[in-house]
């Protein structure tokens, strides 16, 4: 799925970059601060030109972790049909990433939507609002420490009867 | 002594006659929001044909309507709507739930998802399946038919009646999430989405 | 300022439309007839024109992902039904390709054929439903009865296929639920020669209505670059010239056997979107008629010693390796051996590239089961497709992006 040149010329311009093979895909993992040159050499210059999405993982209960959460930022080449897929770490108490919207408009979203559910903020976003929850909401429901039926909150409501109808 | 009527003449009571006048001119609002939404649209579609019910006459606008079905899950963000849209609506009004999302969350059990639209609007008929076929909604419509042919209208006691009203707060001791609905203005300072 | 032009670029910071007196504030949903599903819009509007819109989206918010950690992996199948519910069939494959890819299973000729067969099926379903329904907000309900109709027939082929009209749950990890039978094939064989007539009027009946042609040609234009700038894929990119189909590009299941062609245009419009929808279904049929043709015989599920597949009530009550391989996957403390290993694997569905992105632990469930969804990338393009035309613009344009809420919000 990847030519082996565009992996070697990814590796020799970040020597930081740990890179794995699994079941055919190609990932790489960047410290988070060359993340956006990283991203940027991809796009300008081995022409990764569609960001596929932007994704986060927490790992609060996962088997040999060593950081809180992990960006995932899958890209693929439109002419070639590569992929490869970009990967960070941040942790807490503050988790921040730089936004790639710069780069991809496309990213407006999704940025917004690991901010929503994960609580991840990206420097530079134009507009880093919740997208799927009520501006109310306190909590980040994606995070492993938040309940599946969450803390009460979709029994909040007051209640019509018949006669108030 | 006996009261001669002519032929073409039938005596009823006026309730009963009220009643099924009302129960033939249903006009259902569809609150479609998730899957069932399609089999709704299914069922007034040509194959099903809601119309041979007397329940064809789908409404968007509330204030034209009495029956309400509530096709598809209702989440969090999605319920202050609801009541919005049902207060809307004149009396007499009645409301299907179908499916068993907004029955009782059918499969999803997690945090945004109302377990049951019944914990705050009032439902008169549950529609099992997930999402029901066209007939299960059409075979809820006929016993809706039939309820409101029973309950009455001036002797019913299913409206009007005040004292039953309770100001029952939710479950959970949490302060009321306000929600924005209606016409909010555009929020400030939004550039680009 | 009014705009004019129909470019992508937002409106100059200094001319925001907010400091007008004249300009007023319309809410759009998120109960409204013309948006299908659940969302809304506010709009800002000079008299008729659109100069600016606010998505606000979240309103059928369910919690997929969340549930999607603590469901298997056989059993969230059910949930991906509900995520795109005009073409279940297709999140079921997407699911199950994704799953495939993180435990490494190889599936069988045949349930290759059948899942491509189930597949193109889910994608003339959808954009039957999608044109159909721009086709409705557009004032032709005649072509919506047309399309709607067609689509009882392919649930009665999916109901004869595996019981359930609607939501079908059709894969199983290592295979599908129950093998094609005669009857299906039959039904599919009558479907292929009845459908191109539906076709050929549904094409003659709106491709050069007037007032059709009028409100969509030259609406809510998408360049080819603005296209892969925003992350855009399926038809909606090939209408804007991004000659990208998975089905060719990353050929999965059994795409490579087939002769198809990807279908495309060039002006990026809504004409052009319901053009490319309209052929798609065209190529489908092409599709599904070869495989069916060539569909290989043998066994459907991946052998039992994969310990993958759940055997048949034959092989469990008659061979002890299915009474063996129906405990170990039935137990809860076992099931299959998943990797602590992270995979991506995606589909063309018929709205775009449906991927998921999994992580597996070691568990009977994924530790996180991100959906790739084509609606929210797809949503995310509206302000910039509609600034500058005019309100009833809005419903053409909201129809041919074909957004679906279950899938946009999950």
């Amino acid at each position: 799925m990847i030519q082996p040149e565009t992996i070697a010329a990814f590796l020799a311009a970040f020597p930081a970059a740990v890179h794995s093979e699994f079941r055919g895909q190609t990932r790489v993992v960047v410290p988070v601060g060359s993340l956006i040159e990283a991203l940027t050499f991809l796009k300008n210059k081995r022409k990764f030109d569609l960001l596929v999405d932007v994704t986060a993982v927490d790992y609060l209960n996962y088997r040999d972790a060593d950081h809180r959460y992990g960006l995932v930022y899958l890209l693929a080449a439109v002419d070639t049909s590569e992929r490869i897929t970009v990967r960070t770490f941040v942790d807490d108490p503050t988790p921040t990433v730089p936004s790639v919207v710069p780069l991809w408009e496309g990213a407006n979203w999704m940025e917004r939507e690991v901010w929503d559910m994960f609580g991840i903020r990206f420097e530079g976003h134009p507009d880093l609002r919740r997208i799927l929850l009520p501006e109310e909401f306190t909590a980040h429901p994606l995070r492993k420490d938040y309940p599946l039926q969450g803390r009460g909150e979709r029994h909040n409501f007051p209640v019509l009867h018949r006669a108030e109808g | 002594m006996a009261i001669s009527v002519p032929e073409n003449v039938v005596v009823s009571r006026l309730d009963s006659l009220a009643s099924w006048c009302r129960k033939n001119s249903l006009w259902p609002m569809p609150f479609a929001t998730a899957c069932c939404g399609i089999e709704l649209m299914a069922t007034g579609a040509s194959r099903h044909d809601l119309a041979r019910f007397g329940a064809e006459v789908f409404r968007f606008s509330p204030r034209q309507c009495d029956l309400m079905i509530v096709a598809g899950r209702v989440v969090m963000k999605m319920l202050p709507v609801l009541q919005r849209i049902w207060q809307q609506m004149h009396e007499p009004k009645w409301c299907i739930s179908m499916g068993a999302c907004a029955s009782t969350g059918g499969v999803f059990d997690t945090y945004s998802v109302v377990q049951g639209i019944d914990r705050f609007i009032p439902v008169d008929m549950y529609v099992p399946g997930c999402p029901p076929r066209p007939e299960q909604l059409i075979q809820a419509i006929i016993d809706l038919q039939d309820k409101v042919q029973h309950e009455g209208t001036i002797t019913g006691r299913e409206f009007g009646t005040r004292s039953r009203q309770q100001t029952k707060r939710a479950l959970v001791d949490l302060p009321i999430i306000t929600l924005p609905w209606g016409m909010a203005p555009a929020p400030q300072g939004i550039r680009e989405n | 300022m009014a705009t004019q032009e129909t470019t992508l670029h937002p409106a100059d910071a200094d001319d925001r439309p907010q400091q007008q007196d004249y300009v007023w504030t319309l809410n759009f949903g998120p109960q409204h007839p013309a948006t299908h599903t659940t969302l809304r819009l506010v709009l800002l509007l000079d008299g008729e024109r659109v100069l600016d819109a606010v998505p606000d989206i979240g309103y059928l918010h369910s919690g997929f992902e969340k549930i999607g950690e603590h469901l298997d992996y056989n059993q969230y199948v059910t949930v991906t039904d509900r995520m795109n519910y005009i073409s279940p069939m297709a999140n079921n494959v997407a699911w199950h390709e994704s799953v495939e890819r993180l435990l490494g299973i190889e599936l069988t000729p045949r349930c290759k054929y059948i899942r491509t067969i189930i597949a193109e099926l889910a994608r003339i379903s959808d954009h039957l439903l999608c044109n159909g329904a721009v086709g409705l907000d557009t004032g032709a309900f005649t072509y919506f009865l047309y399309a709607f109709y067609q689509r009882e027939v392919l649930y009665d082929i999916f109901e004869t296929l595996c019981g359930a009209r609607f939501t079908n749950s059709y894969t199983r990890t290592g295979g599908v639920m129950y093998d094609m039978t005669p009857l299906v094939v039959e039904k599919i064989r009558t479907f292929l020669k009845t459908f191109p007539k539906t076709l050929d009027d549904m094409d003659r009946l709106l491709n050069r209505n007037r007032i059709f042609v009028d409100r969509t040609r030259g609406v809510g234009i998408l360049t080819r670059e603005e296209a892969i700038n925003r992350s855009a894929s399926g038809p909606i990119a090939r209408a804007s010239g991004v000659a990208r189909d998975l089905r060719k590009d990353e050929p999965y299941l059994a795409y490579a056997d087939f002769d198809f062609k990807v279908c495309c245009a060039q002006s990026g419009d809504c004409y052009a979107r319901y053009l490319v929808r309209m052929a798609e279904m065209r190529e489908s049929l092409k599709i599904v008629a070869q495989a069916l043709e060539n569909l290989p015989s043998g066994p459907v599920n991946v052998d039992i010693g994969e310990r993958t597949a759940l055997p048949t009530k034959n092989q469990v009550y008659k061979t002890i390796e299915g009474t063996i391989s129906h405990f170990e996957l039935v137990m809860s403390n076992r099931g299959f051996e998943v990797p602590h290993e992270e995979s991506y694997a995606a589909i063309e569905s018929p709205n775009g590239e449906l991927g998921f992105y999994l992580a597996g632990d070691g568990t009977h469930a994924a530790y996180r089961a991100r959906c790739r969804p084509p609606s929210y990338i797809h949503f995310s393009l509206f302000p910039a497709l509609i600034r500058g035309h005019t309100l009833s613009d809005v419903v053409a344009v909201l129809g041919s992006l074909n957004i679906i809420a279950a899938e946009l919000d999950r």
